[in-house]
């Protein structure tokens, strides 16, 4: 089972947070701190394994981590769980994020929390592996955002303006018109006397 | 009022703040802000409100007053409005607040509804984080959609179920029917959550897992399938077709198969299977290996196949990757144990593994190395796990250094091999060894009787260099303290110090700031025991002691100068002297205590509080030694008849004068009254027996009534125990005590004897001549 999932940045800024164990706020923040420590302490050419901090199981559970750029990724799993097993899904996750958000960067989990979420809640329910199929996944997250949309109402007037406009399907305007020679035949003109 | 902000514009602003109370500033104005619009009641903006809400939350401040805003939010028709209700219930929402109930009959409609998300959104968060109750409401309409054919709600139901059963146990057997046909999905999605709710029902139950058996064949074709179909871009991650699901299916093979023949048997062939085709360039092909090994190891599989498991662990542990060679060390701790010798064709490469960068691989790799110690390889191994903790980190070192104390106990060759290893980690990581090796190590010491010079020459030069570990310097001291003579004697094979070297070592540890109080006593015990060994004084080293803030250092220092005080002149009577050596330094608490065999002495053991008790044994020793004294050296010999101080040798009194009949009245003065009356011993006419009367006409008691007596060589004195050692006052009873004479030779009997009581509170004692025995005792 995983008991948590925590992206956070290298400076332990919290960038996503997910229990599927009940902890406290307080505790909860403690851990995210207490894994944060643990596991910036790592090389880089280590392995990705760790035993879980004292607050989170200690020695029973492990922490399995990935290292993207500023961003890391820890899922906190017990030993149900196959940890090569959990790299590849940490992979799959990180994937199915650069798909759905394009080129997907620190600003984006910053801003878009909730979609990341819903993407999480996609791959993971309960603590256990959901959907490991990339574009299943992003099959459904995309239905899901088209209702929400759909239910918007004025509020999302903006947005289904630009969305339509994008969706445009405009003929294609010739940019040069070449218009080529164009002789003009100057007719003979009688002359006054 | 004006809209409130959208969540972006608020993760801008707050990201704008340059300290940790800027922030808080910004949050608290924003968080009265949403309290204002939820009193409000504004259903428009609800939904963002609580986004922004949940943001912060995640930041680390107090979310509560919206959880029940999330509940109005589930209660909405719109699915935005539901998605981050579901969501803030999630995240605020547990079994502990009493509001989550509230969310039951939302679930059971939106379980109900016409669109699949709202399901699913339902689905998800009764999986999440529903409880016991909620899960018994729903429980009936989560195995309704267990049986749907819509493969997006039917896996997650199956997870759903899952989350039930864990929480209810009993409700398992309701999603029984409900399994029967999920195997033939095709959908991988609902495969995989399938098997999950497979395993954990074979987990939980017994029962289950008799009934799943029958799956097995059925779970052997899926995987088949997977392996040998061609390349299917849905499920293909790195050139392999869904690895996860191969994992997961693997991990079921496993349970089913654990001590079961026939399934183990029909599962042998796809494993080999796995095992030889898969690829391992990528993580995934080693993830679905790894699997594949466990289950080989877990499983009643065939030998051929389990030695094929080993060695594909043998080739993780080579890859470069750490990882992987991670994964291969903690698989091989697992089977370390039913297959050692395979394992054992691994241990170099494992050996190496111990100088790896990495703090996981190490721990892994020095567990595994203890774990493959034998009596064959210990010299080898041993060579390599203490270079290992020369230079390891110190959170090692104490797991490390109890490893190699339990290895020399089992496989060491020699002793001296043992004493040497020893002695090396004491002084590599002697701060880092547990409590417990301290006494155990004096125990091996002692018991391996010819290398006591080698090893306290070594010791010595080992607290020369330095005394700053603790448990090194503890056993030095005691070693010290019982083989001293060994050291100054000549024995050592190197230049031997001196008397005074060594006490001025020793009291060096007295004074040094790195001495624990535990050290200090040793080395106070250590001087005590040198002071009978050596010939120089040690008194007033530990005379100063008696006035120590440590309470335990002066109780012993006091304890000691009593014992030099009154028996100062036995410092130098070798056999006497024993006496000290059995004072063993195990003030701490052990359960093994060394011992020694032999002499009367030594025959039991002494802790400190027993102090007492070997006074008195001693002041046996020395009334026997007075006697000798008494009786003008050697021609007597002193009778010290029984093993345990129980009874206390024969004194005598004074004779006045004879009496005609077979008594005499010996002895009478202060109040004490002694009578001696006489009889023949059958059948042995040598023998007289003697009895002795002593009573008391003063009106106190007399106390620690203690009669002794020695006669001349040629005769043998037999004392048996008095009636009791208090002769009451005013003649109220008396003492009696037999004391049988052998008299081969006829001599004139001629009797010494001491008297030592206690009266009115002071301790009196007297000696006596008795040389007028009537001739009828004697002939």
């Amino acid at each position: 089972m995983i008991k948590a999932i925590l992206i956070f940045n290298n400076h332990g800024k919290p960038r996503l947070s997910k229990f599927y164990e009940h902890y406290s706020e307080d505790t909860e923040q403690q851990i995210i701190r207490e894994t944060f420590h643990l596991v910036s302490k790592r090389d880089e050419n280590v392995c990705n394994f760790l035993e879980g901090g004292m607050l989170i199981g200690g020695s029973e559970n492990k922490l399995i981590y990935r290292h993207y750029a500023t961003l890391y990724f820890v899922f906190c799993v017990d030993s149900s769980e196959s940890e090569l097993g959990i790299l590849g899904l940490i992979q799959v996750f990180v994937e199915t994020l650069d798909k759905c958000f394009e080129n997907v960067c620190e600003l984006d989990l910053i801003f878009h929390v909730d979609k990341v979420h819903n993407i999480l809640a996609e791959m993971v329910m309960g603590g256990m592996v959901l959907e490991t199929n990339m574009n299943e996944i992003i099959t459904q997250v995309d239905a899901q955002n088209k209702m929400e949309k759909s239910e918007a109402g004025i509020a999302g007037a903006p947005a289904r303006a630009v969305s339509a406009v994008k969706n445009m399907n405009l003929p294609e305007m010739p940019r040069n018109i070449n218009i080529g020679d164009i002789s003009i035949k100057v007719p003979n003109l009688p002359s006054f006397k | 009022m004006p809209a409130p902000i959208r969540l972006r514009e608020l993760i801008r602003t707050i990201r704008t703040a340059r300290t940790q109370a800027e922030e808080r500033e910004m949050i608290q104005k924003e968080c009265a802000a949403i309290r204002s619009s939820f009193r409000e009641e504004d259903n428009t903006y609800r939904c963002r409100n609580v986004a922004k809400l949940l943001y912060m939350h995640m930041l680390g401040y107090p979310a509560h007053f919206g959880q029940l805003e999330c509940l109005k939010l589930i209660a909405s028709q719109k699915f935005t409005d539901k998605r981050i209700g579901y969501l803030g219930a999630m995240l605020l929402l547990d079994e502990r607040q009493d509001v989550h109930l509230l969310m039951t009959n939302c679930i059971k409609n939106d379980l109900n509804h016409s669109t699949q998300y709202v399901q699913g959104l339902a689905l998800c968060t009764l999986g999440c984080m529903g409880s016991s109750e909620m899960c018994r409401d729903l429980a009936g309409e989560v195995e309704k959609l267990l049986k749907t054919s819509n493969s997006y709600l039917r896996k997650k139901a199956a997870l759903c179920a899952v989350h039930v059963i864990r929480k209810v146990p009993e409700l398992m057997e309701m999603f029984l029917p409900a399994t029967k046909n999920l195997l033939s999905e095709k959908n991988h999605g609902v495969l995989h959550t399938s098997v999950v709710l497979l395993t954990e029902m074979c987990e939980r139950s017994p029962d289950m897992l008799l009934h799943f058996r029958k799956l097995v064949p059925q779970l052997v074709r899926i995987l088949k399938n997977l392996i040998m179909s061609g390349y299917s871009p849905e499920h293909d991650v790195s050139g392999i077709s869904d690895p996860f699901l191969q994992v997961r299916i693997l991990r079921l093979l496993r349970i089913l198969g654990r001590s079961d023949d026939d399934s183990s048997e029909a599962m042998n062939d796809i494993l080999a299977q796995v095992a030889t085709n898969t690829e391992t360039s990528k993580n995934v092909g080693n993830a679905i290996l790894y699997e594949t090994v466990l289950t080989i190891m877990d499983i009643k599989s065939e030998s051929g196949l389990r030695v094929l498991a080993i060695n594909i662990l043998g080739r993780f542990l080579l890859n470069n990757d750490k990882n992987i060679r991670y994964v291969a060390l903690t698989s091989l701790l697992k089977t370390v144990q039913t297959d050692h010798n395979a394992v054992q064709r691994h241990r170099s490469t494992i050996v190496d593994c111990l100088k790896d960068l990495d703090v996981s691989i190490k721990r892994r790799a020095m567990e595994l190395s203890f774990a493959l110690v034998n009596g064959n390889n210990i010299r080898g191994m041993m060579k390599e796990l203490l270079y290992f903790l020369d230079s390891c980190d110190p959170e090692f070192k104490a797991d490390c250094a109890s490893g190699v104390f339990l290895a020399a106990e089992k496989y060491a060759p020699s002793k001296r091999w043992h004493i040497d290893t020893i002695m090396r980690v004491l002084t590599t990581a002697g701060s880092y060894v547990r409590d417990d090796s301290v006494p155990n190590l004096i125990q091996l010491i002692t018991n391996s009787v010819e290398m006591h010079a080698y090893t306290v020459q070594r010791l010595y030069k080992a607290l020369l260099d330095d005394i700053s570990q603790q448990p090194l310097v503890q056993v030095s001291s005691w070693c010290i303290g019982e083989y001293g003579d060994l050291l100054v004697s000549g024995q050592c094979e190197e230049e031997e110090p001196i008397q005074d070297e060594v006490l001025d070592v020793l009291e060096g540890l007295l004074v040094s700031n790195l001495s624990t109080p535990v050290t200090r006593g040793y080395s106070l015990t250590a001087i005590m025991k040198l002071s009978t060994r050596f010939s120089s004084d040690a008194n007033s080293v530990v005379s100063i002691y008696g006035s120590s803030i440590d309470v335990e250092l002066q109780q012993r220092a006091v304890e000691y100068n009593a014992l030099f005080k009154k028996y100062d002149h036995m410092r130098f009577y070798s056999e006497h002297c024993c006496f000290v050596q059995i004072l063993p330094a195990l003030q701490v608490q052990s359960t093994h205590p060394p011992c020694f065999t032999g002499s009367i002495y030594t025959s039991s053991l002494f802790y400190r509080f027993n102090l007492h008790v070997l006074y008195y044994l001693v002041s046996l020793l020395f009334q026997a030694n007075d006697l000798l004294d008494l009786l003008g050296g050697n021609d007597v010999v002193p009778v010290i008849q029984t093993t345990l101080p129980t009874k206390p040798a024969s004194a005598g009194g004074e004779l006045l004068d004879l009496l005609g009949d077979l008594s005499l009245s010996t002895y009478s003065k202060n109040g004490l009254k002694i009578e001696f009356t006489f009889e023949r011993a059958n059948p042995n006419p040598n023998i007289a027996v003697i009895t002795i009367h002593a009573t008391n006409t003063t009106e106190a008691d007399m106390t620690e009534f203690v009669f002794q007596a020695a006669v001349p060589k040629t005769f043998q004195l037999q004392l048996l125990s008095p009636s009791s050692n208090i002769v009451p006052a005013l003649n109220q009873g008396s003492v009696t005590q037999v004391i049988r004479v052998l008299n081969p030779q006829k001599q004139q009997l001629r009797m010494r004897v001491k008297l030592t009581y206690t009266h009115k509170g002071s301790p009196i004692q007297d000696l006596a001549e008795v040389n007028n025995f009537p001739p009828q005792s004697w002939q």
